[in-house]
């Protein structure tokens, strides 16, 4: 299932598809740094990803309700940077578990992929 | 993993509290707009660009809530609760719906009750795959042809090797054939039959109380013991626990009860289709040993024999046997055997089989109508579901909403239809009326269930996914505009629902002409000339064996109750015989005289004992020769008449009278009559030869009184009782049985699956035109405007209403056609079942298209009318 990444505008960047579980690995790494709330979580991808990654708030919250439901994270209320009160994200130890079986899929993954995109690079040499 | 299962089950009872996520999301958007504003958008502008970006809240509220666990519980349980709701604001749609669908499934649960039980399910009997029925002369002819001698048997048993054993019974048992003797009471009859002693510990039939026969309870000279069937245990002796020891009198012996059989095994329903035995005893062999063929055989084969080589041993091993034992001329071979399951009920499967193909077309019918009625009552709910989709319902949610909506009415209807069948199968189970084997034990059972509830289901997902499809995808912008509305847009739509419509038609074409020949077969087989009149003929039972004869011949005692029967005012004739039509009696070997007959040549001819008068009273026709008279004596010359089919096999191309037979007693009989053929046995089947020989010179086996009178039985029998007690104080209180009924009797199965599949076909009839009204209706309703338009313009209302009748006979023309080959193919599948109708009989064919053109006339007619009579101002100001 795809989910679009961005709410279409005029002045938007070009939107980018993303995999429902590569979303759900985008957060747990992020959250693995620090506990967060939603609107961090999705600035900080953005921010890391330069630009390359917006996720809007339609993807984001049910991605996160999803977790929390699989028990990968935690949320608390607490109080944010400016005082504001605001809910945070944080990685529980099932979490960690499975970030870390989700970054090694990636892995492979990635590997799979680049294999097999660089097939036509080396015939060519 | 269990700290996983462990979250699931928290957040499956506890919701996480809604206002959370609103305020999430409230702080998402005040940070968004915090962006904007610090990238120097002023604030109205940074706010504006926030909401663009963040988009649509209610859709990621739902879909939050989509992914929490037991979500789809309590989307179901939304669903229902709606449905409920929108059911019970349409209670005629509701009604029409449920009442339908209960009928439909009724009557599918009904046949298929029957069809498991007589056909699906294996027979109440231990390993019952290896039971097989065992008979002679190729399993044709009469009782005393397909039956075995008890020395055959012995030694077939000892001698087979595919066989494990081989038991049977004495098939020659007739309703009231023994009186059971009571204290202080008159005698009653009851009816028993003879087994070997082995026959049910063979089957796998343990007695519910006391024990099985033991072998020493065969054996010449034992105690005489007997045992007792549930029923007559339960109604007789009143489910008495402490029955075993105790004796009872049947006729003149007292015999020990030392069993009660279980409330699971019939044996009328298995082996004597329309009987209830009340008891049983083994039969002592010894005794026997001389009777002749007495025997009906069932075998249970070893693991592993297959029936073919069980008879390929046996057409070895009998004309050995029969050698061995000196048996002389055509005894106890040509053995057929078949499975027990096939000799009950082989004969029935292709009856039952199309019962069921009628159900499931009227199953089809429902469904389609169904469909029908939903995208109608679709067609006004559009703006509902177009409002939802633009409220953010996806297309999955609200086909499931729909399927909900048919589930619980395919449901309901399965509720309804099966407390229907729950009555209808009870009945079946409980009437006398049609001998079919097996009937007692209809019932509903688990299978029944499980099919009741794939029925309900599969109907629900059937009738439902059409419009529900069809419904999600209509287009949200064109109904939100109101399109269509009074106009004949739409055209997909009523392509669709002419189709279901078509179809519809077509189901009830084959229906209507399944049922006509089934009819028609039935009528075919009233109108056999039987060779007898069984109007207005009561037969009566008297017992003479027992104190009544008093030393007295026969003869004189049968002359007396004949004069004393006549006397009754109201009866216009009386005779005796010990066989009535229709009753299987016996069948003794009749031969002209010098005549060269083959080893293997059929002589059956089933005999009547018959006192003077009992053609005249029977109505037969005596088609040359003479009837009987009281001075054919004992002393006198041996005299019988015969009938035609005996005429024609014993002496073709002569004058039968004043011949000499031979096989009818010891020494030669004179022809004195023929009568015109009989059907003895069925009104089907050719009539077979028969002979009749009177009571002076052979030894009736019972004595039925039959009279002619218009007076009906209920007034006749209380004074016929009296008189046979006058005549013998021992006669036991019989029933005074039309003989009509007797011919009823046999026909009652054809009848049986013709009214059925008769009243399917009517029903179908009545879905059929219940369809076409309801699109044609539904038409007039949707183009009230442009109708209107038409008038304005001049059209009159015979236009109109011209139109709306073309379009629906066109309709029906189309399903008319398609059903008509569709008819012609089924007609083809079920020639066996016809009697005297060939299947391209075009009687039924005829009358189908005349009744559904009929229908479907007057269903296009009502909505013509309506259209007619639109008023332009009233329809074109409207909307």
């Amino acid at each position: 299932m795809l989910l679009s990444n961005v709410e279409e505008g005029k002045n938007m960047p070009p939107s980018t598809d993303l995999l429902q579980g590569t979303l759900d690995v985008l957060i747990l790494k992020t959250l693995a740094l620090e506990p967060m709330h939603g609107w961090g979580i999705a600035l900080r991808i953005q921010q890391v990803s330069q630009d390359a990654l917006q996720i809007g708030q339609g993807s984001l919250y049910p991605a996160l309700h999803r977790l929390e439901y699989k028990g990968w994270i935690a949320s608390d209320w607490g109080a944010s940077e400016n005082n504001r009160r605001a809910k945070f994200y944080s990685l529980t130890a099932a979490g960690k578990k499975q970030l870390k079986t989700e970054l090694r899929q990636w892995d492979r993954l990635s590997v799979g992929i680049g294999l097999v995109l660089a097939q036509g690079d080396g015939e060519k040499a | 993993m269990i700290a996983a299962l462990v979250t699931w089950l928290r957040y499956f009872f506890r919701r996480k509290p809604a206002y959370e996520l609103d305020e999430e999301m409230r702080e998402h958007l005040e940070r968004l707009t915090e962006m904007y504003v610090s990238q120097g958008f002023d604030a109205g502008e940074a706010r504006r660009r926030a909401m663009v970006e963040f988009g649509g809240v209610e859709k990621t509220r739902e879909q939050c809530a989509e992914v929490r666990p037991g979500q789809g519980l309590e989307n179901l349980k939304h669903d229902l609760q709606y449905t409920l709701r929108t059911l019970k604001r349409d209670r005629g749609f509701t009604f029409v719906a449920v009442l339908i669908l209960a009928l439909g499934i009724g009557a599918n649960v009904v046949v298929f009750s029957v069809v498991n039980t007589i056909l699906l399910r294996p027979l109440p009997f231990h390993h019952a795959d290896e039971l097989t029925w065992v008979t002679g002369n190729f399993g044709k002819g009469g009782l005393s042809d397909t039956t075995f001698r008890v020395d055959t048997w012995d030694a077939y048993r000892r001698n087979s090797q595919s066989l494990q054993n081989l038991s049977g019974y004495v098939p020659y048992s007739a309703l009231g054939e023994t009186k059971l003797m009571q204290a202080g009471g008159d005698p009653k009859p009851i009816t028993g039959v003879w087994v070997l002693q082995d026959f049910f510990s063979m089957l796998g039939v343990e007695p519910s109380l006391g024990r099985q026969f033991a072998e020493n309870d065969a054996v010449k000279g034992a105690a005489p013991v007997v045992m007792l069937s549930y029923s007559f245990w339960k109604n007789q002796f009143h489910s008495d626990s402490q029955i075993i020891g105790k004796t009872i009198t049947l006729d003149k012996d007292t015999r020990t009860v030392v069993g009660v059989l279980p409330a699971s095994f019939d044996f009328g329903a298995v082996f004597v289709p329309g009987t209830k035995m009340d008891y049983f005893i083994p039969l002592i062999t010894e005794n026997v040993k001389d009777w002749g063929h007495m025997l009906s055989l069932v075998g249970r084969m070893r693991p592993g024999v297959s029936i073919t080589q069980a008879e390929a041993e046996a057409n070895t091993l009998l004309p050995h046997l029969r050698d061995i034992l000196k048996l002389g001329g055509r005894s106890d071979y040509d053995v057929t055997i078949v499975g027990l399951k096939e000799h009950v009920s082989g004969k029935l499967r292709r009856s039952l089989q199309v019962l069921w193909g009628a159900v499931a077309m009227i199953l089809l019918i429902v469904c389609v109508n169904l469909s029908n009625l939903l995208l109608a009552r679709g067609a006004s709910r559009r703006k509902e579901f177009a409002l939802r989709i633009a409220l953010g319902a996806g297309r999955g949610r609200l086909v499931r909403q729909l399927l909900t909506e048919s589930l619980v009415l395919s449901g309901a209807g399965a509720v309804l239809g099966l407390g229907l069948a729950y009555a209808v199968t009870t009945y079946l189970a409980h009437q006398g009326a049609v001998d079919l084997p097996l009937m007692s034990m209809v019932r509903v059972d688990g299978a029944v269930l499980l099919w009741t509830v794939l029925l309900a289901v599969g109907v629900g997902l059937v009738f439902g996914l059409v419009p529900g499809v069809k419904m999600s995808a209509s287009n949200l912008q064109d109904t939100l505009k109101d399109q269509g509305q009074g106009m004949s847009g739409g055209r997909a739509h009523d392509r669709l629902r002419t189709t279901l419509v078509v179809s519809e038609v077509a189901l009830a074409c084959v229906l209507i002409v399944g049922a006509g020949l089934l009819l028609r077969s039935f009528l075919q087989v009233l109108r056999v000339d039987l060779g007898f009149e069984p109007e207005r003929v009561s037969s009566i039972r008297m017992d003479y064996r027992m104190g009544g004869d008093n030393g007295r011949p026969r003869a004189v005692l049968f002359q007396e109750a004949v004069q004393q029967m006549a006397a009754i005012p109201g009866v216009d004739s009386v005779a005796l015989t010990d066989n009535l039509p229709f009753e299987h009696g016996r069948s003794w070997d009749l031969r002209a005289k010098n005549k060269a007959h083959k080893d293997d040549e059929n002589l059956d001819t089933m005999i009547s004992i018959v006192t003077p008068g009992y053609m005249r009273t029977m109505g037969m026709r005596l088609q040359s020769g003479r009837d009987f008279t009281w001075e054919d004596t004992a002393q006198g010359p041996h005299v019988i008449v015969i009938n035609q089919a005996a005429a024609r096999r014993e002496w073709p191309g002569q004058n039968p009278i004043g011949k000499l037979a031979q096989g009818i007693g010891d020494g030669d009989t004179t022809v004195v009559g023929v009568v015109e053929d009989v059907h003895e046995t069925s009104a089907e089947e050719a009539a077979s030869p028969a002979v009749f020989v009177p009571v002076a010179q052979a030894e009736p086996a019972k004595a039925e009184v039959v009279m002619r009178s218009k007076l009906p039985p209920e007034v006749l029998a209380p004074s016929a009782l009296q008189r046979l007690r006058t005549m013998n104080p021992q006669q036991a209180t019989v029933a005074l049985k039309p003989v009509q009924g007797l011919v009823d009797r046999a026909t009652a199965p054809r009848k049986f699956f013709a009214i059925l599949v008769g009243l399917f076909a009517g029903l179908g009839l009545i879905l059929a035109s219940l369809g076409i009204y309801g699109v044609i209706s539904y038409a007039v309703t949707r183009q009230t405007q442009e109708i209107g338009i038409r008038m304005a313009l001049g059209a009159t209302r015979e236009r109109v209403q011209k139109d709306v009748i073309v379009r629906t006979l066109r309709m029906a023309m189309c399903g008319v056609a398609v059903g008509t080959v569709a008819s012609l193919v089924v007609a083809r599948g079920i020639r066996s079942l016809l009697f005297g109708t060939s299947s391209g009989d075009p009687v039924p064919f005829v009358a189908m298209i005349v009744l559904l053109l009929g229908v479907a006339l007057l269903a296009g007619y009502l909505p013509a009318r309506r259209a007619s009579r639109i008023d332009p101002m009233v329809a074109l100001r409207s909307n």
